[in-house]
């Protein structure tokens, strides 16, 4: 197991912490966050490169189905990647690239699915409810109104009539509690 | 309806939301999000010509796909779950005469000979898709995947995963019998 000891770490004396941590630091510089397009898939043209970054992201990987085909490393995401960056090259626009993998992976590859009949409770749903809240609250808030200003005035009886006078009586004559 | 009444009803709306959403919900777990719908249901495979495994053999194209009822089976040897199936696709091929075509997807094509050599082979013809764009075509997006073609070249059904036994007995072969009525 020895044979893997960096062989420095003994002999070069005070140096090696040293030599660690310069290594450390350089390490830490080259971490550059992890991308899913490898240089080799990118396209020579900058313009055209930013559009494919732009599709691949609108673009739902179907193997970790939570990622787009430009976060993921997924085979098939890279392919997908080829895919979309030879599409660009022949010519078609950022709407004929989509639609090209919509027509063979349906709804689910893009990750802004369209509105359609089957869509619509997922686009309309929060709306939905939010209306439904509002004219829930609306109507509530309406019976409220109405039962306060219907709702009888009291009235109290004799002996209630006559207690209250006695006690607004001591109130008046009394000691100014 | 009186005040009271409306209020009392109103109690049970907590009951009737768990209701809706417990049903709700328990539709969404007999669902596998897992298995996507294919976007060839109903229309014909795509088009496509693929060479065969080595030189000179035959490969496989969309013309192969009319005429017959038959499968489409994309495999290839680097894929586990494609030898779980394969037992039951040699059985298919063997006893109950099913026409089964292949599209051996990314594959190295000594690597798949040795597959089917080892496994047996159930294919009437294998197309080669070494960059899988046929596959994509196919929307592929998972390997094992077979598809039951009709006799027009259409596409009516899609597999996603290996297949097992109650799903060839239950779906597939059903199937099959109808269509090729």
């Amino acid at each position: 197991m020895t044979a893997f000891m960096p062989s420095f770490s003994h002999r070069a004396g005070t140096s090696a912490p040293l030599s660690w941590i310069a290594a450390a630091l350089v390490a830490a510089f080259l971490c550059v966050p992890a991308l899913a397009v490898m240089p080799n898939e990118k396209l020579a043209d900058p313009a055209m490169e930013a559009r494919a970054r732009e599709i691949s992201k609108e673009l739902r990987c179907l193997v970790c189905q939570n990622q787009s085909i430009d976060d993921s490393n997924a085979d098939l995401a890279r392919d997908l990647r080829v895919l979309v960056r030879e599409r660009l090259v022949a010519g078609d626009s950022n709407e004929q690239v989509l639609a090209y993998v919509h027509d063979r992976y349906g709804d689910f590859v893009l990750l802004r699915p369209p509105v359609t009949g089957y869509t619509a409770l997922l686009w309309g749903g929060p709306f939905a409810l939010l209306l439904l809240a509002g004219l829930g609250t609306a109507l509530y808030m309406r019976q409220r109104r109405r039962d306060v200003e219907t709702m009888p005035v009291p009235t109290l009886t004799a002996e209630e009539e006559a207690r209250l006078m006695v006690l607004l009586n001591e109130d008046k004559s009394g000691d100014g509690r | 309806m009186s005040a009271v009444t409306r209020h009392r009803l109103l109690l049970l709306l907590p009951l009737a939301v768990f209701l809706i959403l417990g049903g709700y919900f328990a539709l969404g777990l007999t669902k596998d999000p897992s298995k996507l719908p294919s976007m060839l249901i109903d229309k014909p495979a795509p088009t496509f010509a693929l060479p065969g495994l080595s030189e000179g053999e035959k490969g496989l194209s969309n013309a192969d796909l009319t005429g017959k009822v038959q499968l489409v089976n994309v495999f290839a040897s680097w894929c586990a779950p494609c030898r779980v199936e394969h037992p039951l696709l040699m059985r298919l091929a063997k006893e109950d005469g099913v026409t089964i075509h292949a599209i051996n997807y990314k594959d190295k094509p000594e690597a798949a000979k040795a597959f089917l050599d080892q496994m047996g082979n159930p294919f009437t013809a294998i197309g080669a898709d070494k960059d899988g764009r046929v596959a994509i075509d196919f929307g592929v997006y998972g390997v094992p995947e077979t598809y039951v073609i009709d006799r027009q070249g259409r596409v009516r059904y899609r597999h996603v995963g290996p297949l097992m036994p109650f799903d060839v007995d239950e779906t597939i072969l059903p199937m099959i019998r109808e269509l090729s009525k």
